[in-house]
């Protein structure tokens, strides 16, 4: 099946029918934890997106030369050196972001995205396919993690991008910026996302 | 000393912990608390190898990247430790605790992209603790893990998927009880010594 899909094909598959957060539930970790804000969650999903398209290239290119037994160590290695490259370029240009994002720059290394489209798709295409693969599904985490950031921050901080909305005439729930707020509101979006995709399942069949 | 050591023993357990308040190691705490027992296992393999990688990803980090000046390569060396590791750790229960083995087999494999593993190791570097810190704040923030899966395993146990709305089954219901446990685990916060 997958064979057959045109560049396009591949890009819009990443993007919106396999979107990597809403249904395949995968790197829940940066998901939950950057949200706090829409700036955040912009920053951490491009950063995740420059990683994905580099090492997606890399490992297509490196495909046939990479040993069966130790490619994901192979994969792991490529991942990491192109982690610590952001690492350092968000450090050098945008201190602000590097700092709010913090730890979790170098836990893109262990985004369950990147490795799984690695193994499942870079492994076994070539370099423009892989290249179109890692753009669809870098831009798919981000869409995802802005509209959990927006939501996020327009109920719990009362601001879009820091500027205020409604704060001063209502108090925002803070809890929904907090641990709990994001497990929250996760949870109610994928099930918003079941929903819709039921109802067109029923639709169609 | 004893008190520093009782405040990061917490920190790491409770107000700190890992998955409730800091968000690390979200994949296997939904993938692995569907039964009580397998999150058991789940969490203790994460205990072993937290507390092992934190030894090993401190004396390599002391001795090899701070005299050369090269801790950029945190990153890149600290997850090829913890790959290494945790092979070895799966040869070896293998051959010398077989029912150890049986029991976690299939999750060893899965802790290496565990991102609580890496945030220990990357933790212990930030906040500069020493050999015995570092050892004891991973081994505690494991079980910190362990106490959360366990905790999520035995609600999910108790769901009644008949009795949940149609879009909420599975993976969503699952993010709002754990978003309760974490309202739950705020009411550590402030707790200090």
């Amino acid at each position: 099946m997958q064979e057959k899909k045109s560049v396009v094909g591949v890009f819009l598959n990443g993007l919106i029918k396999e979107n990597p957060t809403f249904v395949q539930l995968l790197g829940m970790c940066p998901t939950l934890a950057v949200t706090t804000s829409l700036k955040n969650g912009l920053g951490m999903g491009l950063s995740a997106t420059a990683v994905l398209i580099a090492s997606n290239v890399i490992i297509s290119l490196l495909r046939k030369i990479i040993p069966q037994k130790v490619r994901i160590a192979a994969y792991i290695v490529v991942i990491a050196a192109f982690v610590t490259m952001i690492q350092m370029l968000l450090n050098a240009f945008l201190p602000e972001l590097s700092n709010s994002l913090g730890i979790f720059i170098p836990l893109i290394v262990v985004n369950c995205i990147i490795l799984a489209r690695a193994e499942a798709f870079a492994s076994k295409n070539g370099v423009v396919r892989s290249a179109a693969d890692g753009l669809g599904m870098g831009l798919g985490f981000t869409a995802a993690l802005a509209i959990i950031s927006a939501v996020r921050e327009f109920f719990g901080a009362g601001t879009i991008f820091d500027i205020p909305i409604y704060g001063t005439v209502i108090t925002p729930m803070t809890i929904i910026t907090l641990a709990p707020g994001g497990f929250i509101v996760l949870g109610l979006l994928v099930a918003l996302v079941n929903y819709i995709m039921k109802k067109g399942d029923k639709k169609n069949g | 000393m004893a008190k520093e050591i009782i405040a990061i023993l917490l920190s790491a357990l409770l107000t700190e912990n890992f998955v409730m308040v800091k968000f690390y190691g979200i994949c296997p705490f939904l993938g692995v608390s569907k039964k009580t027992d397998t999150a058991v296992g789940m969490g203790m393999a994460v205990t072993f190898v937290m507390g092992i990688a934190s030894v090993f990803t401190y004396l390599a980090n002391t001795y090899l990247l701070v005299p050369f000046g090269l801790e950029y390569l945190q990153t890149i060396l600290f997850i090829l430790i913890i790959a290494g590791l945790v092979q070895l750790v799966e040869m070896f229960v293998k051959k010398t605790m077989p029912p150890l083995y049986n029991a976690l087999g299939i999750y060893l494999p899965l802790i290496t992209t565990n991102c609580a593993v890496l945030s220990a190791a990357l933790l212990n570097v930030q906040n500069g603790y020493n050999f015995l810190y570092s050892v004891l704040f991973g081994v505690f923030a494991g079980l910190g893990f362990t106490l959360a899966i366990v905790l999520m395993a035995g609600i999910r146990e108790y769901i009644d998927e008949k009795s949940v709305p149609e879009a909420f089954r599975g993976f969503p219901i699952a993010l709002i009880t754990a978003g309760l446990m974490a309202i739950g685990f705020m009411g550590f916060s402030g707790f200090s010594i």
